[in-house]
């Protein structure tokens, strides 16, 4: 090949382009890698704060159990030998457990030392120990081998939580309890089991006898709540927007109104909720309805929002295809609209329900703060929610709390993950193409 | 015996009479909808003036024009589709059968029944191809029980020629189908509610040449029992399936009459240039 110019410029038009590719592959490359470096970024965080709330709420689920011989002294539970069972769920078990101590644990006769032992046992005993006799009238008398929950503080020792190296004045529990578990340790008189408590109660200010079940129903009733609140009137307003309503300025402020509602802070619903639902209407305080109420005020605009972007994904044609064979434009939005854009809706109703279980500051404002021990069994009933529930327990400054909130918190990740997960499984179901 | 003339062949000796001596002249039969000076307008823009056409009983009219010219708009005046669109206007008159559509004791839900559209790109529900066409009958109270909607559902699909091809699969969804089944599918859709005029709207242009030339086969069947205006984009569609042909342009109606006519000795300027291809 000779070098004419004309050679010469096309060598280096190709320079320059191998160089361009060069550069760009380079360019592709390194935007990737910046993404990459992102989802790390945000999946190492992710990871650190399950792992925390994990590790310290894994512990939760377990429970500390000690052998007692409880004896059931018939002078205390049934004086006068009638057998009648409404005398017996009256007797003095205390007294008959106050016994079995002073037998099983040498130095439980002082005051102070009745304390100690008292405090070695969660004060469910006493009610255990009854409805023992109530099942069975002829242990009365006899003395028994129990395995009874221990108090909070001896399963922490128990969990290795609290250290025994340590000082007596720093330890919540002291040298004389300390040498009465090691015996029954060395005794094997110490379980561990699985900690159906916690799944089976309401709070407590006992951090043994907690559960989370009663914030759990209060959970549920208020969702529903929210639900039949939320879903009809959102779903309506959706379709009357979408597919009836004319397209003029009214509507245009209507939608700005809906898109503002959905970014104001909750606990601003929650101070309308107080002033509305509580002082005007003076209905219940704490009570999973007015919760509910609050919330689907919250969650209405989420579903709106979600459901008009359902509606307007549904293509035209399909309209024009049921108008253009005759059915009116209710049947239109019935037979054909609606029941395109269902699983769209109910993702965006499933994901604003997620929203709403999370959300603490709103029900604070109408008082479902209290300290509820019973498990609600209605609507009006004071309730507690999941997140409500996370933020007293975050309060209480025993140990054995700390782990129960984060335990909680992992029941409501739990809740939240399978409703998101329920919401993606709906998407790829119903996921269509035209 | 008189009788037994069918109205056709009546009209050919009223014609010829008429005519003497043009042998290709179109029958004359009766007008099946007639629009008077219609205008239709988009919010302020003019989209169709002064339209004023006589569409005849059992035969192919086609529309034909540029792109934007305003025949789609047309064709949805004729069952007040262009109803659902909000800046949209209509003016004029446009009567079926010498009743005024647009009258205020109308119903359009009635009168969509009667006049059915076919639409550009295939859109059957994504239901089952039974649950397509049964839907039509069903809303409209045509049928009752199974076996009378199982026999309208076959006697559809048979005239939209589709019955052998999915007569094992009714179950399946209509949109499995393949591009020219399921605007014959959508057919089928609109002639199960026996309306009297059928609307196309471009009904081939999203289908291959076998998939078209089956459609056009169709539209010729069918117009033994149904009035049917198509708008095409294809002249030699036109030339092939209509028996009457209404050219537009920017909003007017140019040129309307016979379609061998229309093509071969075209009267204004305009229609001659665009079929010879010069604009569209
Ligand atoms: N839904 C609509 N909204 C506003 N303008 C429209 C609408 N449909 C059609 N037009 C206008 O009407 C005119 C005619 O359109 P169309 O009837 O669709 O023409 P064609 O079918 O001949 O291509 C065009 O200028 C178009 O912009
Ligand atoms: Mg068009």
């Amino acid at each position: 090949m000779t070098d004419t110019p004309a050679n010469d410029v096309a060598a280096r038009a190709e320079d320059r382009s191998a160089a361009l590719v060069r550069k760009r592959y380079r360019a592709e490359r390194r935007f990737r890698m910046y993404g990459l470096a992102a989802i790390m970024a945000a999946l190492g965080m992710l990871t650190v704060l399950l792992f925390s709330i994990v590790s310290s709420g894994l512990p939760a689920f377990t429970t500390t159990q000690v052998a007692l011989n409880l004896t059931f002294d018939a002078g205390d539970i049934d004086p006068d030998g009638s057998t009648d069972p409404a005398k017996l769920a009256s007797g003095n078990y205390r007294g008959a457990l106050l016994k079995s101590l002073r037998a099983e644990f040498p130095g439980a006769e002082t005051r102070k030392g009745r304390r100690d032992a008292i405090n070695m046992i969660s004060n469910e005993v006493t009610f255990v120990m009854r409805d023992m006799v109530l099942a069975d009238p002829s242990i009365i008398g006899t003395t028994q081998r129990v395995w009874v929950k221990s108090s909070a503080d001896i399963d922490q020792l128990a969990k290795g939580s609290i250290d025994r190296a340590l000082p007596e004045s720093d330890r919540r529990v002291n040298n004389r309890q300390l040498g009465w578990f090691e015996k029954l340790e060395r005794e094997d008189r110490v379980k561990t089991t699985f900690n159906t408590t916690f799944f089976t109660t309401a709070d407590s200010r006992e951090p043994e006898q907690a559960g989370i079940l009663g914030a759990v129903v209060g959970s549920a009733l208020t969702l529903l709540i929210t639900l039949l609140l939320s879903f009809p009137v959102g779903v309506m307003s959706a379709v009357y927007l979408e597919e009836f309503a004319p397209k003029n300025r009214w509507t245009d402020v209507i939608e700005v109104n809906i898109n503002n509602l959905a970014a104001v802070p909750s606990i601003v619903f929650g101070l309308l909720g107080l002033a509305v639902f509580l002082n005007f209407f003076a209905l219940p305080r704490s009570a999973p309805v007015v919760g509910g109420m609050v919330l689907a005020l919250m969650t209405l605009p989420t579903i709106i929002i979600a459901s008009r972007a359902a509606l307007k994904a549904v293509p035209p044609s399909i309209r024009e295809a049921a108008l253009g064979m005759g059915a009116s434009r209710l049947q239109t939005v019935t037979h054909h609209v609606l029941p395109l854009a269902m699983p769209g809706i109910l993702t965006g109703t499933i994901i604003g329900m997620a929203q709403a279980l999370g959300e603490t500051a709103p029900l604070l404002m109408i008082g479902m703060v209290a300290f509820i021990v019973d498990i609600p069994q209605s609507f009006t009933d004071p309730a507690t929610v999941l997140p409500v529930q996370v933020f007293l327990w975050a309060d209480a400054p025993e140990r054995a709390f700390v782990e129960r909130t984060s335990a909680a918190i992992m029941v409501l990740l739990t809740f939240l993950i399978m409703m998101n997960l329920f919401a993606v499984l709906l998407r790829k179901k119903f996921e269509r193409r035209w | 015996m008189p009788e037994e003339n069918t109205p056709e062949e009546m009209e050919v000796t009223v014609e010829s009479n008429e005519a003497p001596g043009a042998t290709q002249a179109p029958k004359a039969p009766p007008t099946k909808v007639n629009a008077r000076d219609v205008n239709v307008y988009y919010a302020d823009n003019h989209a169709l003036k002064d339209i004023t056409i006589e569409i005849p009983e059992n035969r192919v009219t086609s529309f034909i024009g540029p792109s934007g010219c305003g025949k789609s708009s047309f064709l949805r005046c004729i069952n007040r589709m262009n109803d659902t669109i909000d800046i949209c206007r209509v003016e004029g008159k446009i009567e079926i059968d010498s009743a005024d559509i647009y009258d205020r004791s109308i119903d359009v839900v009635q009168l969509r029944a009667k006049v059915g559209m076919v639409f550009q790109k295939p859109n059957p529900f994504p239901k089952s191809i039974y649950d397509n066409i049964a839907y039509g009958p069903r809303i409209h109270g045509m049928v009752a029980g199974k076996t009378d909607t199982d026999e309208l559902v076959e006697a559809s699909l048979k005239r939209a020629g589709l019955w052998e091809e999915v007569k094992d699969r009714l179950a399946q969804p209509g949109t499995s189908l393949s591009g020219g089944q399921q605007q014959r599918l959508c057919i089928a859709r609109a002639i199960a509610v026996s309306p009297q005029v059928i609307l196309m709207d471009e009904p081939c242009s999203a289908l291959d040449p076998i998939a078209t030339a089956r459609i056009e086969e169709l539209i010729d069947e069918l117009r033994q029992n149904f009035t049917i205006v198509i708008v095409t984009h294809s002249m030699q569609q036109a030339a092939r399936v209509s028996q009457k042909t209404a050219f537009f342009h920017l909003g007017e109606l140019v040129e309307q009459g016979n379609t061998e006519l229309i093509f071969t000795n075209p009267v204004d300027k305009r229609t001659q240039d665009y079929i010879t291809g010069r604009f569209g």
